[in-house]
């Protein structure tokens, strides 16, 4: 290597240094400039998400976890008594009281309707997601769309994504989730759905904003079976569609938000 | 050499071993099975062509449409387009022609011994007899 | 050289055999997750990591804890540790050994382990954790047997190794790092969201690991006649006291930043392994026994008049070295799941066919070790004659 050429590298090098320097000065200088007081968050692209109504939830209905967990093959985990097996059950979306859903914005003087209204809580299909970002084999991944999916073939069942989600979204197949001795049946007794494939033994698993049916211009099967229309679906980044009217129109929260994670589910108290 | 008679006998049991799959099979010879299909007509590809890369294929279509949500396949050489899906839904999935999967997976599967693991999930086509 | 492990006396090949026996049992244990699944584990949907995994955190410490024999003697040249740095070697390399099998069978689908290296994911703590944890086995391997095989020559080791042991003493600090961080970077799990883990993880195994091997030397004066020699054991002594010290003054800042900002996501999981959360507390005798254990080491440390006594050292070793067992081989991952993201509390206890396997591991890492430990002895015996 002649002189010249070296001489040229070390410039090269240098420059290219002071280069990144100026961009990230610029960077940081618009940014103070943009948004003063509001998250600055990116909104271009595509970011499906879901507005959950928690007022217009009922108590007692169960619409959108039964027909979730029925097309997508979820086995009904139930202890010997009939409660449910907390050790080893799966769920997708599920219903939580409001004090443990958002334990940090409940208190000893929140009406006692909020306080133990079941809400439905579900993956948030968060814009950083945190179980993306531990997964070491990219088994679990962020779709372009901004859906967080899983890929059930390459999942080595590690496990790192469920320490690392802060909402509790995410269930391990501990054991084969099909009733062997009862072929055509999952453990806990519903029918297998064959338009959907079972998971097996040793992969985690979640919801996955009914990825298989918007592939057909279908809206999810929880957004679709709500009687009360209490749950809307759309893209967040998209200011014309009906969830950014929604929430124009309305107050909402997310889970957890401090975390930076961004979640893509909101809720109306 | 030492102990020349151990070291021949173990060498001797050691090889028997090793090569029991190959004696261990003699004289009970099988036919090479002949995959039976349901239905007439042609597949994504030619059938040379899918028996020799039907699992790479099968390896890609499932990333692709997982990863991609990219779920339709244009055959190279028909240019005809068919659902990326092993499952019984859709017309142009893989168990609507390929109905029978003891006749038709099963049989070249246990000839040579390989184990794919598809059916631990996904739902087997239920034979019609 | 190996083949010097094959000839021992009666007693060695009892114990041998009673190892082989416990990886039998714990590999017949194992069968049976293959067989029905991680169901068979104590672990669940909220404390979905459980024994094996503290075990991969705790015995990564122990691995790194050789670097405490490799660096005062080739970096400062203390002759004293020339007997048994090969002792710290070889004790990593079967710690890293068992960590990596408690990696594998703690995975649901261990036939695709591969995967990790497969589909590369820099952005994974993991990821880097199985490849620091390799890199470091091959370290291990390669400078310690390089060094015996010089001495069974009596010759000096050749000059090349140089570069992979100086390697190796930033890189042991790197695998407990890098395991600290797989907890360290996790949003919304206080207990491990400090940035104060990968410090208290080099402390407590700079305690635990050299007072596992003031521990060995003990016994293996007892039952060979190999003799690290007093200097060396008292200045692991020493080692094993500032790091116990080190440690605790960590414990103590973990404890004043969760209670003093009263902040209750980091109070949650101390409340719950000292007093208990919800009315569940099946982790607190643990916990206080290890910070009793803990203290009670410490007592014994601090004077050296009292390390000093064999005995009185042998006895602050095992307290030590049990205290940080519980603390990061029990409560450390186990309580970092309590209370769940719901705020729930979900109890865990080790599933009897989890206890074999780990104890089937423990074993088979007991085994190596003895393997090791005895090529090494006989080598330094025969370079002595």
């Amino acid at each position: 290597m002649n002189e010249n050429r070296r001489d040229f590298l070390k410039k090269a090098g240098v420059g290219s240094l002071i280069g990144l320097g100026v961009v990230s000065a610029i960077n940081v200088a618009t940014e103070e400039e943009g948004k003063a007081s509001t998250r600055s968050e990116d909104t271009s692209g595509t970011r499906m998400g879901m507005v959950v109504d928690t007022r217009k939830c009922k108590e007692d209905c169960k619409a959108c976890l039964d027909i979730c967990h029925e097309i997508h093959n979820v086995p009904d985990l139930k202890m010997p008594d009939g409660s449910p097996d907390i050790k080893s059950e799966v769920k997708w979306i599920w219903k939580e009281p409001f004090h443990n859903a958002f334990p940090s914005k409940s208190s000893a003087f929140t009406s006692e309707s909020l306080n133990n209204r079941e809400v439905a809580v579900l993956c948030n299909h968060c814009k950083d997601p945190s179980c993306v970002r531990v997964c070491p084999t990219k088994a679990t991944f962020k779709r372009s769309d901004g859906i967080v999916l899983m890929d059930f073939h390459r999942c080595i069942g590690c496990r790192f994504c469920m320490a690392a989600c802060p909402y509790g979204s995410r269930s391990f197949n501990w054991q084969d989730p099909r009733d062997e001795a009862n072929s055509g049946k999952m453990i806990g007794g519903n029918d297998i759905n064959t338009e959907f494939p079972t998971r097996e033994r040793g992969v985690v698993e979640k919801c996955n904003f009914c990825a298989e049916r918007l592939a057909k211009n279908m809206i999810p099967a929880c957004v679709e079976k709500c009687p009360e229309g209490a749950l809307v679906f759309g893209d967040l980044n998209n200011p014309q569609s009906e969830i950014r009217k929604v929430l124009k129109e309305n107050n909402t929260i997310q889970r957890k938000p401090e975390l930076g994670t961004g979640p893509s589910v909101f809720y109306i108290v | 050499m030492y102990d020349a008679g151990k070291i021949i006998t173990g060498l001797v049991i050691f090889v028997g071993i090793v090569t029991y799959p190959i004696w261990g099979s003699l004289g009970g010879s099988v036919n090479m099975p002949e995959p039976v299909v349901n239905k007439s007509g042609t597949c994504v590809e030619s059938a040379e062509y899918m028996r020799a890369n039907h699992m790479q294929i099968l390896d890609e279509w499932r990333d692709s449409v997982v990863r991609d949500n990219d779920r339709v396949y244009t055959s190279q050489q028909y240019g005809t387009k068919f659902d990326k899906s092993l499952s019984t839904t859709g017309k142009t999935s893989c168990t609507s022609c390929h109905s029978n999967k003891e006749e038709f997976c099963d049989a070249c599967h246990d000839y040579t011994a390989v184990a794919p693991y598809c059916w631990e999930c996904h739902i087997e086509p239920k034979e019609e007899i | 050289m190996i083949e010097k492990a094959l000839i021992g006396s009666r007693r060695y090949w009892t114990w041998v055999i009673a190892l082989l026996i416990l990886i039998a049992i714990g590999a017949y244990a194992y069968s049976q997750h293959l067989i029905h699944g991680l169901v068979v584990t104590g672990m669940s949907r909220d404390v979905s990591w459980g024994v094996y995994i503290a075990q991969l955190t705790f015995l990564v410490g122990v691995a790194a804890s050789a670097v405490m024999l490799v660096l005062p003697y080739y970096l400062h040249n203390y002759k004293k540790f020339g007997k048994i740095v090969i002792l710290g070697e070889f004790l990593a390399i079967a710690a890293v050994a068992m960590c990596m099998l408690f990696v594998v069978v703690d995975m649901g689908k261990p036939m695709r382990v591969i995967n990790m290296f497969l589909y590369p994911t820099p952005n994974s703590i993991l990821f880097w954790d199985a490849t620091v944890l390799t890199v470091y086995l091959g370290l291990n391997l390669l400078c310690g047997w390089v060094a015996l095989q010089a001495e069974a020559k009596q010759v000096p080791p050749p000059k090349w190794i140089k570069p992979f042991i100086y390697l190796s003493i930033p890189w042991a600090v790197s695998i407990h790092t890098v395991t600290a961080f797989l907890y360290a970077g996790i949003p919304g799990r206080h207990f491990w969201l400090t940035a104060i883990l990968a410090p208290r993880f080099l402390a407590s195994a700079f305690a635990a690991g050299p007072a596992l091997l003031i521990l060995l030397c003990l016994l293996l004066r007892k039952i060979s006649d190999f003799d690290a020699g007093d200097e060396a054991i008292q200045k692991l002594g020493t080692i094993v006291t500032y790091a116990a010290l080190v440690n605790f003054f960590f414990v103590g800042m973990e404890l004043f930043t969760a209670f003093y900002s009263n902040i209750p996501g980091h109070m949650h999981t101390f409340e719950y392994l000292f007093v208990g959360l919800h009315g569940k507390n099946a982790l607190a005798p643990m916990a206080w026994i290890s910070m009793l254990l803990g203290l009670f080491a410490i007592v014994l440390l601090i004077f050296p008049n009292l390390r000093r006594n064999t005995n009185i050292l042998a006895i602050a070793c095992i307290s030590i070295f049990a205290s940080l067992w519980i603390d990061k081989g029990i409560s450390l991952v186990i309580g970092g799941f309590v209370p769940n993201p719901f705020e729930r509390v979900t109890e865990y206890t080790p599933g009897f066919y989890e206890v074999l396997v780990t104890i089937g591991i423990y074993a088979l890492g007991a085994l190596i070790l003895t393997v090791l430990y005895k090529t090494a002895i006989e080598v330094k015996k025969e370079a002595a004659k």
